[in-house]
């Protein structure tokens, strides 16, 4: 029954995807009260991070259990190889009742009934999807995207070589295995993504003091070594 | 000791050792041997690196008397109520398994820098390529007057992790109420320059539990302290009119104990005391001054890569070097253990070396979930290790920033345990 209801959903949501958030009646800031209920396990913004739960930045659009680094339950891995793509039609049936739609999901959440309230909430998570999902860090910082880098230098191709060297000195605190606790994750970061943070660390646009430092003496090359090392790092 | 190693080899890390297949070198042994004596944050660090980047090319023994070893930085937070000593104890049979490190608990007792052997307590003489020495912190004797190290058990310096750790927290659990806590606070340079200021926070919020009638005293022989403003602070906030902090200008440099009738002198006033932690003037590990690459207390180094002013082929990580401007913190050690593991991996197999890059960040907790930090960035220059830039917490931050540091620390302590162990 739920594979059968899967597919027409993600059939019919890649049509009507756009036209479904034009008519969003969701309040945002009502919505982000409501995410007070998710906290103790999601974040979202970008000082999220995944704790009990996956953080939920750039969650529209994305396969189920798709979102690396987090391990997800077999039940949802299985709904993502099936083809569960999140979009607000799929978001709204899980926050319903999540274990109608993923049957062993480690989600223990009862659900919101009210669907003006899923509503709310998924107008507040749509907000954060459309940032590139950020490396997290331990401090809140405000929203905005720190995306105005020099082509020229998201261009350059790092040396892994060199960026495992480096590397060592984030192996103090971030973890090579990728787990996060505190400090996060930091491996299997697209590219870009590292690179465009580690720059706004540069530039302290994000305000993390240690990060501030640590990036603030990395020249263009050594932080596109890094990214190269790290994207690649299992 | 070859035979046991190479057994193990054969045996236990077959996947290391295929990767290169032993060849006799001229001088008749088969591979660039590191001994690494001390497995701490540097010495742990170093060896890891060296034996996981090298990938077998290089023997590596490590010599580390504990079998567990209970690292020194989180240790207030055990003394604190915070964390359990278990959470503090670390073994090396990951080391040992998965990088095929030849771990050996013993005692090193010398160095023959001519013929390039250590010689082990158990016995043992073993040779070395390159010697890697991190062997912590040692106390300069006298340093206090009435204490030695056989008085480490009635007043206890519980500097160096584990037992002694342990001990203090039970005299601090001990006391009678309303009784009175006093520490002796060490000149610089020494181990963790927070460290002190961090324990009387965690000494301080632990009787604040249950012995909120009790006193704390500390006499200090220095002016000023690390993060000196962000912990009166918050003693002022979290332990008003408990702690009794006695500077150079009240006498607080001018210090005697009396382990046997438990009282502390301080400017010639005498206090009885219930428990008495005294953390005397330190020096590098008895190991560095044997091997004869000491100059007064400490180990002088050279910046590039943590060798020795004394001995090209003998390398001093972490406390017991001389460096430069990098405080004396298992992140500094750690730090440099990377770069000086490069260095020698690079020495003895030819791969790339790449510049120094030093960092350190030092966390310290004032109370619960009321985290603070400090930490600076440094570079090799011709003289020394240079700071680059740094920052410190504020005083008067939101809680929730507290909070975050606090975690931070958390996540810090279970990364740089994992590159040190594996």
């Amino acid at each position: 029954m739920a594979r059968l209801w899967f597919s027409t959903v993600v059939l019919g949501t890649s049509l009507v995807a756009s036209a479904a958030f034009a008519e969003q009646t969701g309040d945002v800031e009502k919505g982000k009260k409501i995410f007070s209920k998710c906290k103790a396990c999601h974040q979202v913004g970008k000082s999220a991070k995944d704790r009990v739960g996956p953080h939920l930045n750039g969650v529209f659009g994305r396969a189920a259990a798709a979102h690396d680094g987090f391990a997800y339950s077999k039940s949802m891995k299985r709904a993502g190889a099936d083809g569960l793509i999140w979009t607000a039609e799929t978001l709204d049936a899980y926050i319903e009742n999540p274990r109608a739609l993923v049957s062993k999901t480690r989600m223990s959440f009862k659900g919101l009934k009210k669907p003006q309230d899923r509503a709310d909430l998924l107008a507040y998570l749509r907000d954060f999807s459309d940032n590139p999902s950020d490396v997290p860090e331990a401090e809140p910082t405000a929203k905005g995207t720190d995306h105005d880098l020099d082509p020229a230098i998201l261009a350059l191709q790092g040396d892994p070589e060199y960026g495992e060297y480096l590397s060592s000195e984030c192996m103090t605190c971030h973890q090579v295995d990728g787990s996060g606790d505190g400090i996060p994750s930091i491996t299997q970061w697209p590219i870009e993504d590292f690179v465009v943070a580690m720059h706004a660390y540069k530039q302290k646009l994000r305000p993390h003091p240690v990060m501030q430092m640590m990036a603030g003496r990395l020249n263009d090359e050594e932080i596109a070594a890094l990214a190269a090392y790290f994207k690649d790092l299992e | 000791m070859t035979l046991n190693r190479r057994l193990f080899l054969g045996t236990g890390a077959a996947a290391v050792t295929a990767l290169s297949a032993p060849t006799v070198l001229a001088d008749g042994h088969t591979k660039p041997r590191v001994i690494v004596v001390g497995g701490g944050a540097g010495g742990a660090t170093a060896a890891r690196y060296i034996a996981k980047d090298s990938k077998g090319a290089v023997d590596v023994t490590l010599i580390e008397p504990s079998r567990t070893y209970f690292t020194c930085f989180f240790s207030n937070l055990y003394l604190g109520g915070i964390k359990e000593i278990d959470d503090l104890g670390h073994n090396y049979g990951t080391l040992a398994a998965k990088y095929g490190i030849n771990v050996v608990h013993d005692w090193a007792i010398g160095v023959d820098r001519g013929a390039k052997t250590v010689s082990l307590a158990g016995g043992a003489s073993l040779p070395y390529d390159k010697l890697i020495l991190s062997p912590g912190i040692d106390f300069v004797e006298g340093a206090v007057e009435g204490w030695s190290l056989a008085s480490q058990n009635a007043m206890p310096h519980a500097y160096k992790g584990g037992s002694q750790t342990e001990l203090l927290k039970a005299q601090i659990a001990a006391m009678p109420q309303g009784g009175t806590f006093a520490m002796v606070a060490p000149p610089n340079p020494f181990r963790c320059p927070p460290g002190p200021y961090e324990r009387i926070s965690m000494v301080a919020h632990s009787l604040k539990a249950m012995n909120p009638t009790a006193k704390i005293i500390v006499a200090d022989p220095k002016p000023k302290f690390s993060k000196m403003a962000l912990f009166q602070e918050g003693w002022a906030d979290n332990y008003d009119g408990m702690i009794d902090w006695i500077g150079p200008d009240f006498g607080g440099g001018n210090v005697s104990v009396d382990p046997a009738a438990m009282t502390i002198t301080i400017d010639g006033e005498v206090t009885k005391v219930d428990a008495c932690n005294v953390i005397p003037a330190m020096k590098a590990g008895r190991i560095a001054e044997l091997a004869g690459v000491t100059d007064g207390n400490w180990a002088p180094v050279n910046a590039a890569d943590m060798s020795t002013k004394a001995d090209a082929d003998v390398y001093v990580l972490g406390d017991a070097s001389q460096q430069g401007d990098m405080p004396k913190s298992g992140f500094s050690a750690n730090s440099q253990a990377k770069v000086c593991a490069n260095a020698v991996r690079g020495a003895l197999t030819g791969s790339k070396v790449f510049p120094a890059k030093f960092s350190n960040t030092c966390w310290s907790l004032i109370d619960t979930n009321d985290g603070v930090k400090v930490g600076a960035t440094y570079e090799a220059t011709s003289e020394k290790i240079a700071k680059v830039d740094g920052f410190i917490s504020s005083t008067g931050e939101a809680d929730d920033v507290r909070k975050a540091t606090y975690e931070e620390s958390e996540g810090w302590y279970t990364g740089i345990t994992a590159d040190m162990f594996g």
